[in-house]
C-alpha cells in the first residue's frame, strides 16, 4: 500500500528542487547585478558628466578610451542583466494569460539583447575607429 | 490521482486571499515599494537614450541630433526624470540589499530607510543637476 513517495527522503526532495532543477538562479543574479551596478553607474554618471560640455570628436575619443570603454561595456552588460529579469518579474505579477506571458516575457528577451547589443556596438565603434 | 488532480484544477482551494492594494492606506514604505518597480520599468525603456547616445557618438550629425533632443525642453525634462528614477532606484536597491542581510525590518528602521531613499533621491538629484547646469554655465 505504501506509495513511492514515501521512499523518498525529505532531505531528497528538498535537493531534488523538483522538475526544474533550479529555482534561485534568477533571484541571485538580480542580486549579483543589483550589486554591480552600484559602482557602474555610478562610474558612466561620472563619465557622462565629464563628457557634458565637449564637442562630438572629444566624447568619441574618451568613450573609446579603453578604460572607459570597459567600463562602459560592464555597465551596459550588468544592467541589461538586471533589467531583463526585473522586467520579467513585473510581466509574471501581472499578465495572467498564459500566451500573452509568453509573448511578453519573449518580447523582453529580444529588446534587452537589442537595445543591450546596439549600445554595445555604440561603444565598439568608438574603440575601434570603424 | 489524475482525477483528483483535475477537480483540484477546477475548484482551487479556499484559502484566505491578500487583501489588495486599495485596502490598505497609502504608507511612505508602500509607495517606495511601488515608485522602485515604476523607477525600474522606467530606466528599462531608458536604456533606450543610453544606446541613442552611444551610438550617435560615433559621428558629428548624430551627436549633433542627440544633443538637440537632450537641450530641448522635453529632452531636459526626460533627462531629469531619468536622473531622479536612477537614483532613486539606486537608493531603493541599496535598501534591498540591507534588508537581503536580514537587518532594517524593525518598524523605525524601515520608516527610517523608506525616508532616506525619498530624501536622498531627490537631493542627489538637485545636487546633481545643480552642479552641471553651474558648471556648464545655464542654458
Amino acid at each position: 500500500m505504501s506509495a513511492p513517495k514515501h521512499i523518498r527522503t525529505p532531505l531528497a526532495r528538498v535537493l531534488g528542487r523538483g522538475a526544474a532543477r533550479s529555482g534561485t538562479e534568477q533571484f541571485w543574479h538580480q542580486r549579483l547585478t543589483a550589486v554591480a551596478n552600484i559602482p557602474l553607474t555610478i562610474a558612466a554618471v561620472i563619465i557622462l558628466i565629464t563628457l557634458l560640455g565637449r564637442n562630438q570628436a572629444a566624447v568619441a575619443q574618451i568613450l573609446g578610451s579603453p578604460l572607459v570603454a570597459i567600463i562602459m561595456l560592464l555597465f551596459v552588460f550588468s544592467i541589461t542583466v538586471h533589467m531583463r529579469i526585473g522586467m520579467a518579474v513585473i510581466i509574471e505579477d501581472y499578465v495572467h494569460d498564459e500566451s500573452a506571458k509568453l509573448t511578453l516575457l519573449m518580447a523582453n528577451t529580444f529588446f534587452t539583447f537589442a537595445v543591450g547589443l546596439a549600445a554595445v556596438y555604440g561603444i565598439l565603434k568608438l574603440s575601434f575607429g570603424l | 490521482m489524475a482525477e483528483t488532480r483535475s477537480l483540484e484544477a477546477r475548484t482551487p482551494a479556499e484559502r484566505p486571499l491578500s487583501p489588495h492594494l486599495q485596502i490598505y492606506r497609502p504608507m511612505l514604505t508602500m509607495m517606495m515599494s511601488i515608485a522602485h518597480r515604476i523607477t525600474g520599468f522606467a530606466l528599462y525603456f531608458g536604456m533606450l537614450l543610453v544606446a541613442w547616445w552611444l551610438i550617435a557618438a560615433a559621428s558629428p550629425n548624430g551627436y549633433a541630433r542627440f544633443q538637440w533632443f537632450a537641450g530641448s525642453w522635453i529632452g531636459r525634462l526626460i533627462l531629469f526624470g531619468y536622473t531622479w528614477a536612477l537614483i532613486h532606484h539606486m537608493l531603493g536597491g541599496i535598501r534591498h540589499l540591507i534588508w537581503d542581510t536580514g537587518r532594517g525590518f524593525g518598524p523605525s528602521e524601515r520608516e527610517w530607510l523608506a525616508a532616506a531613499n525619498l530624501i536622498g533621491s531627490i537631493a542627489i538629484t538637485l545636487i546633481l543637476w545643480i552642479f552641471v547646469l553651474l558648471t556648464m554655465g545655464g542654458s
